[in-house]
């Protein structure tokens, strides 16, 4: 069977997916996170009287919290099966690649298999992150003052 | 009404990570990498403070705000100590996030056995 013959026969048998319900199901879970966001955002504000900066950040560490724990439960892989996009790109997707990573190799010890597997996933994020931050900082330094 | 663009931005930039994923080889890993350079960039000319003030807690959920306070945390620091700022400050703002999901997930690693 020649190469052509048999792409075509992979290319009939993988499963197709629908993109247009994906991309539905994304956007709306995507946005339902944010919403929640705001609410908590609002929710810290008025409840501890502070300003909302502060209240951002309170609302980051929650659905960190959230995230790690929902992964712990194993919830979180259905979802991210069902919703895909729709939580991996909020900050849940974060903790979910954290949490996982750490949860994964922990049979193989403390060091050397939660302190050196835990930023696997999500080290990529971090060092990009900084990279491109330092690249596009140092430009609006510099053209804009800051 | 904040809420409503809550929802629409944070599902629009879902809908554009769902779109690559779909149409690409590429992994959720490689998703979440370009947004977060893709919000530095935004922010090199000061766009997402302002879709900030548009979407409020919208637009900070998405991991493309990662980027965005990285860099406001280094020219925070920038406008004191000049370009030795941009190295000392870069972490002011996300250090919360980061340390947190650290913890959090260090110590949730030592009291749950993993699903399969």
């Amino acid at each position: 069977m020649d190469k052509n013959k048999y792409g075509d026969l992979v290319k009939r048998h993988t499963p197709k997916e629908n993109r247009l319900y994906n991309g539905m199901l994304a956007f709306i879970t995507g946005g339902l996170v944010g919403v929640i966001g705001q609410l908590l955002m609002d929710f810290y504000s008025y409840q501890f009287h502070i300003p909302a900066t502060e209240a951002s950040g309170m609302m980051i560490i929650t659905l960190i919290f959230v995230g790690c724990l929902l992964t712990c439960f194993g919830f979180f892989d259905k979802w991210v099966n069902f919703a895909k996009a729709g939580l991996i790109v909020p900050i849940t997707g974060f903790a979910h690649a954290m949490m996982s990573a750490a949860l994964e190799y922990r049979k193989e010890g403390m060091v050397t298999g939660i302190g050196a597997n835990m930023l696997k996933l999500a080290g990529s994020v971090i060092i990009f992150g900084v990279v491109s931050a330092y690249v596009f900082g140092f430009i609006r330094f510099m053209i804009f003052g800051g | 009404m904040i809420y409503v663009n809550a929802f629409l931005f944070c599902g629009f930039v879902c809908l554009l990570g769902q779109i690559i994923l779909d149409n690409t080889k590429l992994t959720p890993g490689h998703v979440t990498t370009i947004f977060v350079c893709l919000g530095a960039a935004l922010d090199a000319f000061g766009i997402y403070d302002k879709i900030i003030l548009w979407a409020g807690g919208g637009a900070l959920v998405p991991i493309t705000s990662f980027g965005h306070s990285l860099i406001h945390g280094a020219l925070q620091k920038a406008a004191d100590f000049g370009v030795m700022g941009l190295l000392m400050g870069m972490f002011d703002l996300t250090s919360a996030g980061i340390i947190s999901a650290i913890v959090f997930s260090f110590f949730l690693s030592l009291l749950f056995q993993p699903k399969d």
